[in-house]
């Protein structure tokens, strides 16, 4: 068969297995975007900026675990897809994200929509390339995803030059069934002596804790590290990216940790004798400062990426490998070993942990006149029987909906957590919403996260991906109100916006349903409406107390024992905390 | 401490510009790169000098072995190995230092391979603190110009870094 260059990229994606290309049409990918016109097959979705491109294609990739596709055109289509590219390279999502780019004679000259698009990616994708021949176009298609979805995932640019895909020049297509690249051998089986010397070392543990991270979730290890832990009986933590993939409703998990992890997680974690940290990278939102990380504890790490192991903190036994069958082959150690937990120091070590809980570290105001915005974020997961997708923006409601939606299955939870990428939410639920039509999909934001890819609202409508915006609406950039509160005496710089759109109009002139609410009896009821209204993407714009902060709070350059609680309200104790 | 990385690497362009990035995105410092193709021409290799503690110099070698056009790399400072470095020095002579600049040359098994009436291009090559000690032996005023390549080196023995 022969095609030329751009029906080789369509049939080549078609080929791969991909639904869909979130992407927007440019002067330098006019022959790609013919060649897709002629096709149905491969479905096009048209945003309306290319960020909202990428971060769809992202969140279609967070939900399903097949790699987000994007179609961008040179120069600036480019440049705005960047920030979605960093937004996926940072959170390990698998993404194959295809720029146009000048013809090759003019590459170099400054040439009308040239960027060096190679270059500008090169410090935040996984690998790029510059298709230079379109005999290699599909072979480089083909390493692209092998690349983007293998190992370690993240996305990968295929920038390829106009005349590429010139229409005029045919070559034989074949698409490759499989493709090997002699300098890049993920290593998948964990060292056998390692996983042995790790389950020697987590049965003689007295204080143990499994902290567990996205890692789980893009490892698809879900399964197995439920199994791994009812075994052990051991208390498990979750980081941000790791949310949903152990239940937060069971009893062995005491929530998140980090910044604004529970008290129970975060003390758990400093006083422990033995961490296994699974698919977990030490991120400073989670150990706080690293001298006071953790002192009294041994460290086992397991990952796919050799170079998360020892980047921050040390560890005494790394095991490199895909979680899955190191789970499991850790499993069947444990099953097998003559030794087995401590089960009066656990049941002493449950006993202190417990004790923390009783502080209900998540407590809040239930009796205020003003909506609050934990409240609303428990409601969200109870008119959702707890099943629903839930896509954030960066801020406040973030932490909120972390805290307060018990995630009990993995992907359900898509954030951005390592770029922390206000603008997110919105194009990340219709991307959800394309994979899974029938699922509830929520988007909860703010009032000045929704702004940064509001026009996204457009495509929404257009592709009828009826997602529900749950903006909790604090008339503040509420994470920097609340920093420059704790840490700026109130001088609140910048952090709130003198002129704020009316939303409920906003969501109406593109063509959806828009409510606002101010109290908390309102909550309920129209959060019902908004998840009944199946056919139709829902603003609800919801005024919530605009003082809330986010607690527990881990200040920075603090460590995990030292905690910034909420005092004294509602059904929290009042006694002075450690 | 000293480390000296040799990285067999995909002949691509770009290829060093991904090694380079790497180490200022990350902040890893530099003190010289070489780069040349190897006798497999889709092959090329590349000497890094670098300074860290072990934490440092063990984050850059995974850092690098994850770039995908890092075919293969070593550590040369973790076994035996030898290293040389290339010198040209261009020198003023005056008619009476002309001798003595030539037996100091001498002394440090160096060659003059370009000779004028007021100058001589001296060439050497030795590890890189050979070459310090000859610049620092003669008078620095005569010193026109001085060209050096950074260090490159090979392992000793049987062991060496090839596909």
């Amino acid at each position: 068969m022969e095609l030329n260059g751009a029906q080789i990229v369509v049939q080549s994606l078609i080929d791969e297995g991909v639904e869909y290309i979130f992407g927007y049409p440019g002067g330098a990918v006019l022959h790609l975007y013919d060649a897709i016109f002629q096709q149905e097959e491969l479905k096009h979705i048209l945003v309306r900026h290319e960020q909202g491109a990428t971060h769809a294609a992202d969140g279609y990739a967070r939900a399903t675990g097949k790699p987000g596709v994007v179609l961008v055109t040179s120069g600036p289509g480019a440049t705005n897809a960047v920030t979605g590219i960093a937004t996926a390279y940072l959170d390990s999502i698998p993404l194959v994200v295809i720029s146009g780019q000048v013809s090759l004679p003019v590459i170099g000259s400054d040439a009308f929509q040239e960027v060096d698009m190679v270059g500008i990616t090169r410090p935040c994708v996984k690998h790029n390339f510059l298709v230079k021949d379109v005999t290699k176009l599909a072979e480089t298609i083909k390493k692209a995803f092998y690349v983007a979805t293998s190992g370690r995932p993240g996305p990968v640019v295929i920038d390829i030059p106009k005349d590429i895909t010139a229409p005029n020049i045919k070559v034989p297509y074949s698409y490759p069934e499989s493709v090997s690249i002699r300098s890049y051998n993920p290593v998948v089986s964990g060292h056998k002596d390692q996983i042995k010397k790790a389950v020697d070392l987590l049965l003689s543990a007295k204080r143990p804790i499994i902290y567990s991270g996205g890692g789980v979730v893009l490892g698809e290890a879900s399964e197995q590290l439920i199994e791994f832990t009812r075994a052990l009986g051991y208390p498990i933590t979750n980081t941000l990216m790791g949310l949903g993939s152990y239940p937060a409703t069971d009893n062995q998990y005491v929530g998140m940790l980090g910044m604004h992890g529970t008290y129970e997680a975060n003390m758990a974690m400093h006083e422990s004798d033995v961490i296994i940290a699974i698919g977990a990278r030490f991120d400073d939102r989670v150990t706080g400062k690293l001298d006071l990380f953790c002192p009294h504890a041994k460290i086992i790490h397991i990952d796919i990426d050799p170079a998360s192991i020892s980047k921050t903190v040390r560890v005494a036994i790394p095991i490199v490998g895909d979680i899955k069958p190191v789970l499991e082959q850790m499993l069947s150690l444990i099953k097998e070993s003559c030794i087995k937990t401590d089960a009066d120091a656990l049941a002493q070590w449950w006993k202190q942990i417990s004790e923390w809980q009783t502080i209900n570290c998540l407590d809040f105001d239930r009796t205020s006149p003003l909506i609050k915005p934990q409240y609303v974020i428990e409601q969200l997961h109870e008119v959702t029987k707890g099943d629903a997708y839930v896509t954030s923006d960066v801020g406040q409601h973030q932490m909120w909906a972390a805290q307060y939606y018990k995630f009990n299955k993995p992907r359900r939870w898509i954030n951005s957590g390592g770029l922390g990428t206000m603008g997110f939410g919105l194009p990340a639920a219709i991307g959800v919403k394309l994979a899974f039509p029938e699922a509830d999909v929520a988007c909860v934001t703010g009032e000045a996260s929704i702004q940064m890819c509001i026009q996204e609202l457009s495509t929404a409508l257009q592709y009828k991906t009826h997602v529900k915006i749950i903006n909790l609406n604090n008339r503040y950039m509420g994470m920097v109100r609340q920093w420059q509160e704790f840490s700026y005496e109130s001088r609140y710089s910048h952090s709130y916006m003198d002129t704020l759109p009316e939303f409920v109009k906003l969501a109406e002139a593109y063509g959806h349903v828009g409510l606002r609410i101010d109290k908390p009896e309102e909550v309920r009821p129209t959060l019902e409406t908004a998840f009944a209204m199946k056919d139709r993407t829902v603003f609800i714009d919801i005024m919530t107390d605009r003082t809330e902060n986010v607690y527990p709070m881990i200040e920075a350059g603090k460590g995990h024992h030292d905690m910034k609680l909420r005092v004294a309200i509602g059904t929290s104790t009042d006694r002075e905390l450690a | 401490m000293r480390h000296i990385i040799s990285i067999l690497m995909e002949n691509e362009s770009g290829a060093l510009s991904r090694v380079a990035g790497l180490f200022s995105a990350r902040g890893y410092n530099i003190e010289s790169l070489t780069v040349a193709p190897t006798e497999d021409p889709s092959l090329s290799r590349m000497t890094l000098v670098t300074r860290g503690n072990d934490e440092i110099i063990e984050q850059i070698t995974k850092q690098l072995n994850k770039l995908i056009d890092v075919v293969k790399l070593i550590d040369l400072a973790e076994s035996f190995h030898i290293e040389r470095e290339l010198l040209m020095v261009k020198v003023r002579t005056s008619p009476e230092m002309r001798d003595e600049i030539r037996s100091m040359a001498d002394i440090f098994r160096g060659k003059i391979i370009d000779v004028t009436p007021t100058t001589y291009i001296i060439e050497m090559t030795g590890p890189s603190e050979k070459l310090d000690a000859f610049i620092a032996a003669i008078d620095p005023e005569s010193i026109i110009e001085a060209v050096r390549s950074g260090p490159t080196g090979i392992s000793r023995g049987e062991l060496g870094l090839h596909l």
